[in-house]
């Protein structure tokens, strides 16, 4: 086993290269999935404030086109 | 209808008509998309670190190439995604090419920047030193900044639409450098072994060392496509944040 992990001698590199391409790789999907979290929380926020304003906003508009 | 009004709620979403359609395909695709890219990385790994030879001179160090080849492929290959979508967004105007390309810069400059410290990693114990200013690394470096380029003049612009053709003009400008890094194992003398996977006279690397590598670059391209189609996603809600504060007068 430890014949298998020191790679011929060359451990330190051929470790390091897989270690910084997972890391790379999972990196972005993390940052990925986070971003999309975020834009989908500020979008539903938005989205239930855009109805509170308006909601309120029609009945003024009817009245000022009755006039 | 009065075409001086200001757009309603309802005629800004429309814009969002083909994204919209984007969102339901995707929503289907990624989950598969995912389960084939875990299986073939995997399956790469045994592979890559396990199941194949040492090489006659390399020795072990030889299981580098199985990560450093297909992220140098993919780092080229989201140029080209990049530079395709924007000639896409610059011509036909198709909201969702603009998307793409900002989408693809990202995961691009993330393997063209894998492919330089693996290379580097590789290069220390069998040439000798981290770094050459030969033809193919440098013109691979000057491929991460143009990257680099191209992500920081979209943070730059905040409309969009401008942002967007500022960038598509430095993507294809920049796109000259993509068949430079390809030939420049032939055109210069280089420390850089040629290519022996896409040769006019067919692959000249072994068949227990071309499996590793072409699972490794079959994940990766699902890698990419997958994480492409999530970060369309990503944009495509931050652009409807972003039409909705306008409307909301909330900037």
């Amino acid at each position: 086993m430890g014949e298998y992990f020191s790679m011929g001698g060359y451990a330190a590199f051929v470790w390091s290269a897989y270690g910084m391409t997972v890391f790379v790789m999972l990196a972005l999907v993390i940052a990925t999935c986070l971003d999309i979290a975020i834009q989908k929380k500020r979008l539903d926020a938005l989205e239930s404030n855009g109805a509170r304003k308006r909601a309120p906003a029609r009945p003024s508009a009817q009245t000022a086109s009755e006039q | 209808m009065n075409p001086m009004s200001s757009p309603t709620f309802t005629q800004r979403f429309h814009a969002f008509a083909n994204p919209a359609r984007f969102m339901g395909l995707s929503d289907r695709l990624i989950a598969p998309c995912a389960v084939v890219t875990a299986l073939l990385i995997s399956a790469g790994f045994w592979f890559a670190l396990v199941n194949s030879p040492a090489d006659y001179q390399q020795g072990e160090s030889v299981r580098i190439m199985y990560v450093h080849v297909p992220s140098a492929w993919l780092g080229m290959m989201g140029y080209m995604v990049m530079a395709g979508a924007s000639i896409v967004a610059l011509v036909l105007r198709h909201p969702l090419a603009d998307v793409a390309a900002k989408s693809a810069a990202p995961i691009g400059a993330a393997f063209c920047f894998l492919a330089l410290v693996t290379g580097s990693l590789w290069g220390k114990p069998m040439w000798g030193t981290w770094w050459v200013w030969d033809a193919r690394l440098t013109s691979m470096l000057i491929l991460l900044f143009l990257y680099f380029g191209y992500i920081a003049l979209w943070a730059t612009i905040e409309e969009p639409q401008r942002a967007g053709r500022a960038a598509a003009i430095l993507a294809l400008v920049g796109s000259i450098n993509v068949p430079i890094v390809h030939y420049s194992v032939v055109w210069w003398n280089t420390l850089h072994q040629p290519a022996s996977v896409f040769r006019a006279d067919g692959p000249t690397i072994a068949p227990e060392m071309l499996l590793p590598l072409m699972l490794m670059a079959l994940g990766f391209t699902f890698f990419f496509v997958t994480l492409l189609m999530l970060r369309m996603r990503a944009e495509i809600l931050r652009r409807r944040v972003r039409v909705l504060q306008l409307a909301l007068g909330e900037v």
